[in-house]
């Protein structure tokens, strides 16, 4: 699947490799390799199917297609797609697992202990 | 009169030629469980719980637990074991699994770290040179007074058991999913990417109630609970 053509998605295709500390204020699609750390405060993040992130990641919302291998911290939502391959905590308000996605790490809703306990 | 007679046809020997019957969505099957109806009363506490599932990615347990104010780790230990990264040969010159290595990989968590740990049948699948180097870190990563859960087959069940992934549905019910063989290209911890078979797995051996016993002794207490589709379901607790 595509990256979907606007005009404020940041892309990194899929031969490009980057390695250092990306932030931004714009959505980022990403389907090269990067390695370091992914800073998107109010934005999302998106690894296509051939993405290879190495990297910690924070943004408003993530969505899975590729591997990540790195702790994801979201503020809104985090989606893994059914190619997804991730290695790593998250850390959300709200998660989307297909089936078929593979997790190696942990899942923490944030908030969701002080919801329940209130139930 | 010939709209009876095709409904009849139909009846008799499935779909009227021509029309190819639509396939059928296999359902899954479930069973109930005495050992998850007994952990489920440790989740309904309030108290926000850590909680290991070791079978394949499930988002219905994943769901189930965060749903519920509970941290889940999930790790799929079956696959990880299929790494070829780890054949190694003993002193024998018998092919093994190298259990150092997959513990250096695998497993990584705090000590007593856990308060619940779901096995399912990893035990029945795993490799025998990494059962017990595993129920070992697993002893290690629990809490004290945490739980463990495990089925084990009993002598009944024939070799090609299939091996199942369980999904919680409610605090008794598991929903099976038969595990179905394909390979898939994974990165390994040292960044080498692995061609890792991560579904389809053959039933190793049968444990007999000693051999569990035996697999559990460093535990405090152990309870078996015996159902009838030849799956027996331990509880233990460290």
């Amino acid at each position: 699947m595509s990256a979907p053509l606007t005009a404020d998605l940041a892309q990194i295709g899929k031969s490009v490799v980057i390695k250092g500390e990306l932030s931004g204020s714009e959505d980022l699609y990403v389907d090269g390799q990067v390695e370091g750390s992914i800073t998107l405060k109010s934005y999302s993040l998106t690894v296509g199917p051939n993405g290879e992130v190495k990297a910690s990641v924070e943004a408003k919302g993530i969505i899975v297609q590729g591997k990540l291998e790195g702790n994801v911290q979201a503020t809104d939502c985090v989606e893994l797609r059914k190619s997804a391959v991730v290695t790593g905590d998250i850390t959300t308000q709200r998660i989307s697992i297909e089936e078929g996605a593979y997790l190696k790490g942990k899942i923490d809703i944030a908030g969701k202990a002080e919801q329940a306990a209130g139930n | 009169m010939a709209s009876v007679t095709q409904n009849a046809m139909k009846l008799f020997r499935g779909s009227s030629s021509g029309s190819p019957a639509e396939p059928q969505i296999p359902q899954k099957p479930t069973r109930r469980s005495s050992g998850l109806s007994e952990l489920a009363r440790v989740w309904a506490s309030e108290t926000p719980l850590c909680v290991l599932d070791l079978g394949s990615t499930s988002p219905t347990n994943i769901t189930f637990f965060t749903e519920r104010g509970h941290k889940i780790y999930s790790e799929d230990l079956l696959s990880a074991s299929t790494e070829p990264g780890l054949v190694t040969k003993d002193e024998q010159g018998t092919v093994v699994l190298d259990s150092h290595k997959f513990l250096a990989e695998n497993l990584l968590y705090p000590a007593a770290h856990f308060d619940v740990i779901l096995c399912w049948n990893l035990a029945d699948y795993l490799d025998e040179s990494l059962v017990r180097p595993v129920m070992g870190r697993l002893w290690s990563v629990l809490k004290p007074g945490g739980m463990l859960l495990a089925f084990f087959h009993t002598k009944d069940a024939g070799p090609d058991s299939p091996c199942c992934r369980f999904h919680i549905v409610d605090k008794d019910t598991l929903e099976m999913q038969r595990i179905v063989m394909r390979r898939e290209g994974r990165q390994g911890a040292a960044g080498a990417t692995h061609s890792a078979v991560v579904d389809g797995f053959r039933l190793q051996r049968v444990f007999n109630n000693r051999h569990i016993e035996s697999l559990f002794r460093d535990f405090a207490s152990i309870k078996f609970f015996l159902a009838r589709d030849n799956v027996r379901e331990v509880l233990v607790v460290r």
